[in-house]
Parts: C-alpha cells; structure tokens; sequence
C-alpha cells in the first residue's frame, strides 16, 4: 500500500454506492418494462391492423384470392385435429415414460444413455424434426409399404403425419414434466402404499399418478401449446398453404365416383393446413392487402396459445394448494 | 435421436455422392435451384450466425440485467407477477413474430436509417435478429434467474457483512456463483435462435449471400429449408437432397454449441 494512501471519507463511499445501487434498480426495472412494453405494442399493433378482418365471416370462410373475403376455416380445423393427433401420441407416450424412468427403470447406462438423449432432444431445432418427419414418415415408409396418399400403407403429407411429428417434438416435453412431478412426491407416500402389500403397478395407479396428475396435466397443456405455434416442421413436410376444403367427416358419403362412405379415422390421410401456414402464407404475399388477414389471424392463433398457457398456470395454482405433505 | 441423425446422415450421404465435401464446406456461392447449381454453404452459414449474433448482442444484456433485477432486487409480490408475464411471452407462436419483424420492424428502422441517409432494404437480417432477440430474452431471463435464486443465501449475507451495496453483491457474488446456470441458459437461447425459422424466413429475405453485415438481406440455412419445402421439387432432384445436407450442418452446429456448454458449464461449476 502506498505510504500516501489515505481512507476514502466512509460517508462518499456510502453514498456512492447507494447511488449506484439505485441507478442500478431503476436501469432493471425499466429494462423489464421495456421489453414487455415493446412486445405489448407490437401486439397492439398486430390487434388493432387486424380488427377490421375480426369476425365470425373471419372464422367460417375458406381462403381465397379475394382478402376481404378470405378466412381461416380450414386452418382452425386443420389445427384442431393436427392437435389431436398430438395429444393422444405425445401425452400417453410421455407420461409412460416418465413413469417408466422414474418408477420402474433401474439406473444403469441404458438409462442414462436415454436420458442424455432426452435432455439433447429439447435442443434440436424444430426444423430438423421437419426433415425427420419428411424422410422417415414420407419417403422411407413411401419407399417401404407403397404409394403415398394409398389409404392403407404410407403416411404422406396428412394430417396423421404432421400430428406425429408434432407429437414427437413435444414428447420430451411431456417426459420432463412427468418425471419432476412425480419426484415432487415423498417416498413416504410411496412406502406406505408398498407396506399395505400393493404391487408397484398398484402404487402408481393409486397413489403417484393421482398425486402427479397437475404437474402432468400443465406440462401437456404447455406442450401443446407450443405444439400449436409450430410452423417449420410443417411447412417442410410439405402442408399445403391453399386448402379450400374440410378434412371428411366419418360416414359421410364419398364423392360418386368412389361410392361407399368415408372411413371413422379416413380424415387422418386428408391433406390439411394449420393456422400459423396460413398466416405465413399471408404475410409473404406481396400484396398488402393480405397483412390485414395475416394480422387477423395472428390475432387467433395468438389467443389460442395464451389461453392454453394461462390455464396451465391457473390449474397449477390451484392444483398446488390440493395436497400437502 | 437416432432416427434423425440416421435419416440426415442417409440423405445427406445421397447428396454427397453428387457433391464433393471440400467445395460444399469452402464454397462462397448457394445457388441450388439455378441451373448452374452450385453448392458452398457458407453464405447459409453467414447469414444464420449473423442473424444469432445480432439476437444475443440484443438478449444476452438485456435478459441478464432481467434476471439480476427479478432475483436480487424486484420484491416477491413484483417478481410473482413479472416472471409469468415473461414466461406467457415464450408461448407466442414464432410467426407471429415474423410478421412484427416484416411489418414493423422493419419500417420503424427503415426510418431510423434515413435519419443517417441510408436506405435499409425491405428485406434484412438487423430486423430479424432484432426481433429473434426479442423472442429469446423471456429464456435468458427465466433460466438465469432461477440459477440466481439458487445460489445460497449465506453468500448474500456474507457480502451484506461485508458492507457492500446490493449491487455489489449481486454482480460479485451473486453473479459468478450462478454462472455455470446462467452460462446454459445463453447456450439454451442461442440454439434456439440457431434453429429459428419462421422470424428468418419472413423477414430476412431468401438470397444467400456471404456476408457478414447486418443491413443486408440474407438466407439461413432454416429459412433456405422453408424455401425449398414450400417449392416443387421432385424427392430424387439434387436441390432436394441438399436441404438434408443442410440440416445436418444446423445440426451439427446446434450440438458444437451445446458441447462448448456443457465444457464451459463444467469449468465455471461452483459446489457448495
């Protein structure tokens, strides 16, 4: 230490670093105000460029040339079974598994080995999902079991494929909620159900899965909503952006030239469209007029997912509060 | 896991059969769909780190002093009501931030560089990673302040004892303690930006250009992906297969990143 050192007046340094401390507190805040403040304008702004296509003609009509005639009919169908085929792939399968590696598996490097896998899976960027999709479900299988489109082998560009493909991007979603939800219950709860003689099985249909069931259930609901918004792998396995027509509706007649009725799952090999294709459909036209519809159904789509999320909180807030330990 | 990388690697290799590796890695000019087709992906790969950077210069910051704010200083009441906010806005669906980065991103700077006398195209990568890093802040944010709550609070209270201002500790202490949470939290958004698309694809133009500016429009490797699948081209084309080849660079890029992590993760471990 220099010999001419001399301590700083404690009442500056107090002062300065109170100063500090408070620039820092406000540079924080305004920094989170600002981010929300922008996103909360750019969505005003989609909203208000919207309004005017907003309406139950917006919801009921197919797309078409004409922009104030065109709606999102076959997209909010197409995204609603896209979804469904989702749900019931991705939901059963990952919550088996979850329940598998946190129940059953025993830890060795099987286990481990998928459970890297796992956590590398959330990391694969959409769109390479797409080309998976693309080369397994539509040209191996194609190449394997016959002719696209063929009722019976080959999955091509259908509505069975995309929910699949989004089914599998979501499922380490799904695992990951599962298992945390499940290693949020005691093992005490465990041990007295295996005291009382009951099988593995029997625990876990009795007492884990009940016990975990908001945890899985908001961990669903999140995956599918991310499900929703999800355009690239679709667009690459080829979902078509102008579909002015419904997926069949089971037993309905078909048209004349093939008689009979349409098949209960024959809406699964309909080609289709979803919600965010039509809008990416709408915004990369050059004419302008067709941002209106663009922002409109922005307007949508963005309703659908934010519900979803904020009733995934909602049920965790209040599943949280049923059981205590 | 397996069957990506199997059918990547399967198509790829068709692709590599037409096209030699060296010129594929070191050629300057994508031109696919031309007659002329030639293959070098480095304008693809230009324009997808180009476009992540200007998204991380923009959220690294921002979503950092985010994180160090809602830990350290916001009060729980605040924090409770913030964090879900910012998590909500991880749900909104990507285009839909493709359409604000088309349609007001873009003009808002196109005015902005007037001011400068320059003429910003109607299409570029600026608005695109702009917008990306806008979309990836509610990641850094969220995943960095859970890895701040984590650190203990005894080390707080030591440098409280200490006599240092709230500042002090949470950039010397609080800070250094979390960074291997924080440092996966910016290889999680990076990846993320990485592999985005939808914002790219619409608002960042589709000429691959080797170029390392901003202000120009680019292509990215997703975005050339989206340009091909939306086209027509027959499966056994050339053009085809080297969507595939191309995935398989994002690929490979995404898990060089996510290693550089995990390595960086492992050096900067602090074990209480």
């Amino acid at each position: 230490m220099p010999s001419d050192w001399q301590m700083p007046d404690p009442a500056l340094v107090i002062r300065s670093g109170r100063r500090w401390d408070l620039f820092f507190n406000v540079l924080g805040f305004s920094l989170v105000i600002l981010s929300l403040l922008v996103l909360c304008l750019l969505l005003g702004g989609m909203f208000r460029d919207g309004a005017e296509r907003l309406g139950w003609n917006f919801l009921t009509n197919f797309p078409s040339r004409f922009p104030e005639k065109a709606g999102v009919k076959s997209s909010l169908v197409g995204t609603c079974l896209v979804m469904l085929v989702t749900a019931c792939t991705a939901i059963p399968m990952g919550v088996a598994a979850g329940i598998y590696l946190e129940e059953y598996a025993r830890k060795n490097w099987f286990t481990t080995i998928i459970e890297i896998n796992i956590a590398n899976l959330a990391g694969v960027p959409s769109i390479i999902w797409g080309l998976m999709a693309l080369g397994l479900f539509i040209y191996l299988f194609e190449a394997w079991f016959g002719t696209p489109n063929d009722d019976v082998t080959g999955l091509g560009r259908s509505i069975l494929t995309a929910g699949l493909t989004l089914g599998l991007l979501v499922l380490p979603i799904v695992v990951v909620a599962t298992r945390e939800a499940i290693r949020a219950i005691p093992q005490s709860i465990r041990e007295a159900s295996y005291a009382c003689g009951a099988t593995r099985w029997q625990t876990v249909r009795t007492h884990v899965l009940p016990y975990s069931l908001s945890g899985i259930l908001t961990g669903s609901i999140i995956a599918l909503s991310r499900a929703i918004g999800e355009t690239a792998p679709l667009i690459t396995i080829g979902a078509l952006t102008y579909i002015a027509f419904l997926p069949p509706v089971p037993f309905t007649p078909r048209p004349e030239t093939q008689g009979g009725v349409y098949g209960p799952l024959s809406w699964l090999s309909s080609e289709f469209t979803v919600l965010p294709i039509q809008m990416f459909n709408w915004v990369s036209r050059p004419d302008n007029r067709f941002a209106v519809n663009a922002a409109a159904s922005g307007v949508v789509l963005l309703a659908i997912t934010l519900a979803m999320n904020a009733s995934a909180m909602i049920l965790r807030y209040r599943l949280r509060k049923r059981y205590q330990w | 896991m397996t069957a990506i990388l199997g059918v990547l690697l399967y198509e790829s290799f068709r692709f590599f059969q037409h096209v030699s590796i060296v010129e594929f890695l070191t050629g300057t000019q994508w031109t696919p769909l031309f007659d002329n087709a030639k293959f070098g992906i480095l304008p693809l790969v230009s324009g997808t780190l180009t476009t992540t950077a200007v998204g991380a210069i923009v959220a690294i910051p921002v979503g950092t002093m985010i994180a160090l704010w809602l830990s350290e200083y916001a009060r729980p009441r605040t924090r409770e009501i913030l964090k879900p906010a910012l998590e909500l806005l991880s749900g909104v669906p990507t285009v839909v931030f493709g359409y604000f980065a088309l349609l007001y991103v873009t003009p808002a700077l196109q005015s902005l560089f007037k001011l400068w006398g320059y003429d910003l195209p109607g299409f570029n990568m600026l608005s695109a990673g702009l917008v990306i890093g806008l979309m990836i802040i509610p990641y850094v944010a969220s995943i960095s302040e859970d890895a701040m709550r984590a650190v203990p609070m005894a080390l707080r209270e030591g440098a409280y004892a200490m006599g240092a201002t709230r500042m002090q500790s949470s950039w010397r202490v609080v800070f250094p303690a979390a960074l291997s949470g924080i440092t996966a939290a910016y290889i999680l958004a990076l990846s993320r930006a990485l592999g985005e698309t939808m914002v790219v694809a619409i608002a960042a133009g589709n000429q691959p250009t080797l170029t390392a500016d901003p202000r120009e429009p680019a292509a990215t490797i997703t975005a050339f992906i989206v340009q091909v699948s939306l086209g027509d081209l027959p499966h056994d084309s050339i053009g085809y297969q080297s969507i595939f080849a191309a995935g398989l660079v994002l690929l490979l890029m995404t898990l060089v990143f996510n290693v550089c992590g995990y390595i960086l993760r492992k050096r900067y471990r602090e074990v209480y």
